[in-house]
């Protein structure tokens, strides 16, 4: 059952040594597991600052993101009127590609954590907006017309059933967004930043020390996945009703 | 004893008799209001649904709507309870007028929300009018035991059988507490076993309530109403309304209810081909 994150991992590592000792690429190109994992240990303590730095941004990010995104839908299916202003707000957010507002938020945000949250936010927030607000409208008519004839009020309707009926689109948006949180944050160290991984593989890049950037990969790997596991689990338990679906065989 | 004025039709759709008292059947109470439907035109478009259309639901009794695809019964439900296309003349109003304006509705899909449990679905009205009380918890979970479902209380919807899921909404229908009833074929998604089941249990419980009853099915309104209207055309017209002997629910098989079926299917073939 639990061993096959363990063989996957060491199927990685197993291939990794393969190309490493058939086509024997010079260490700086890319080194083998054994001195990335020597690195790993040398530099644990230091490696370990750089990843709080970096999964508070992605944390940070992924709930701000998600709030402000919520908000967005919620406010977009509540008033029409607004809604006609608040779209194309939200294309033109996305149309400016978010890696070349990157210095212009570090200009505005500085050097620190801000910067980053700022980074994450901006590209999380439009998937929560965009599947939440669909998932919402996509609520059964016939289920509106049933709680309008029950005499419901329209916040009543909202938060009984429409919030609970776009819940599952969210979780779908909330996945997308935790798969892409390090994105924004690791490019908005690497434009500037004097901490995080993202920070950190640059420093070892431009030392030529290989293996510490690959450490850092790796770690920064594992947080994602982590994070992602850890999002998935807490969406399974707030929509507790979808069963799995789709299932083929 | 509440005395309704009807016209009694022939199955080809001539009047028999015009404007009589009609004798409600003696088991019913009619504390319920009566619902008016008076001349009312409803177009869709171009295309008239209804025009100068009337039809009388009487009090406290079970009205069974039969017609062919599209002709417009559904329709009147929804103009029924406020929430169809705007009328284009005429009103519908109660009888008495000053009766409140209030309905429940059940529909062919249960529509029990997946993430609350059968109780909580049965108390769904209560929850988004505020009102919910644990008097009203009690009530549901007695129901609940009538329906025979007790021991699903706190399942959620994905773990019961369509029929229990049905029986939920009729309960969810009855919760209301509602004196007018309208179901658009409540029934027709479920086996022949289940049907009966939930149509005994559905007479039983809407007893005295005023119900319209749209179906596609003429031995289903032959057994539950005490009056069957069949509408056909466009604009829609009442072409046949007549009250089937005995109490609902009706056994189906004596010979005057074979009748009827057959004279009934024969008109609602006619009908579609209108």
């Amino acid at each position: 059952m639990k061993t096959r994150p363990f063989l996957l991992v060491a199927g990685l590592l197993g291939l990794w040594q393969l190309v490493v000792v058939v086509a024997g690429p010079p260490a700086y190109i890319l080194p083998g597991p054994w001195p990335v994992v020597k690195a790993l240990v040398t530099q644990f303590s230091v490696l370990l600052s750089h990843l709080l730095t970096t999964t508070l941004e992605m944390v940070c990010g992924l709930l701000l993101g998600i709030m402000l995104g919520t908000s967005c839908a919620l406010v977009m299916i509540i008033s029409s009127r607004l809604k006609r202003w608040m779209l194309p707000l939200l294309l033109i957010s996305q149309a400016l590609p978010v890696f070349a507002l990157a210095p212009v938020l570090i200009l505005w945000f500085g050097y620190g954590m801000a910067s980053k949250i700022a980074m994450a936010l901006l590209i999380i927030f439009f998937p929560v907006t965009a599947s939440f607000y669909q998932g919402m409208r996509r609520t059964s008519p016939e289920l509106l017309q049933l709680a309008r004839i029950m005499g419901a009020k329209p916040l009543a309707i909202l938060r009984y059933i429409v919030v609970p009926s776009g819940l599952p689109s969210f979780a779908a948006g909330v996945r997308m967004a935790a798969a892409v949180a390090p994105i924004g944050a690791v490019v908005g160290e690497w434009v500037g930043s004097s901490s995080g991984l993202g920070f950190y593989m640059l420093h070892a890049n431009g030392r030529m020390q290989i293996d510490r950037m690959f450490a850092a990969l790796l770690l920064l790997a594992g947080l994602s996945l982590l994070l992602s596991f850890v999002v998935d689990r807490l969406l399974a338990r707030l929509i507790f009703w979808e069963p799995e679906k789709g299932k083929i065989t | 004893m509440a005395m309704g004025r009807c016209t009694i039709f022939t199955p080809s759709g001539e009047p028999l008799l015009k404007d009589i008292d009609c004798a409600l059947p003696v088991h019913a109470k009619a504390t319920a209001p009566a619902v008016i439907i008076d001349r009312i035109a409803v177009a869709f478009g171009e295309r008239r649904l209804f025009d100068d259309f009337s039809l009388r639901l009487d009090g406290g009794r079970t009205t069974c709507l039969l017609g062919p695809s599209g002709c417009g019964k559904s329709t009147l439900l929804k103009l029924i309870a406020g929430s169809g296309p705007a009328l284009l003349t005429g009103t519908i109003h109660l009888d008495p007028p000053d009766a409140k304006p209030e309905c429940a509705w059940m529909g062919q899909d249960d529509l029990l929300l997946p993430w609350l449990s059968l109780i909580d679905n049965v108390l769904l009205g209560a929850k988004l009018r505020g009102e919910l009380t644990d008097a009203l918890r009690l009530q549901a979970r007695d129901l609940l035991q009538l329906a025979g479902l007790s021991d699903h209380e706190h399942d959620l919807p994905s773990r019961l059988s369509g029929g229990m899921r049905q029986r939920g909404a009729l309960l969810r229908t009855l919760m209301e507490g509602r004196t007018i009833v309208l179901m658009d074929e409540p029934f027709s998604a479920l086996d022949a076993l289940n049907r009966q089941r939930l149509q005994d249990l559905a007479v039983q419980m809407i007893y005295g309530r005023t119900v319209l009853l749209v179906t596609h099915d003429p031995l289903e309104a032959l057994r539950l109403a005490d009056r069957v209207v069949v509408l056909a055309g466009s604009p829609a017209r009442v072409v046949a309304s007549f009250l089937p002997p005995g109490r609902p629910p009706r056994r189906l098989d004596s010979t005057e209810i074979a009748r009827q079926y057959g004279e009934l299917l024969a008109m609602l073939m006619d009908g579609d081909s209108l």
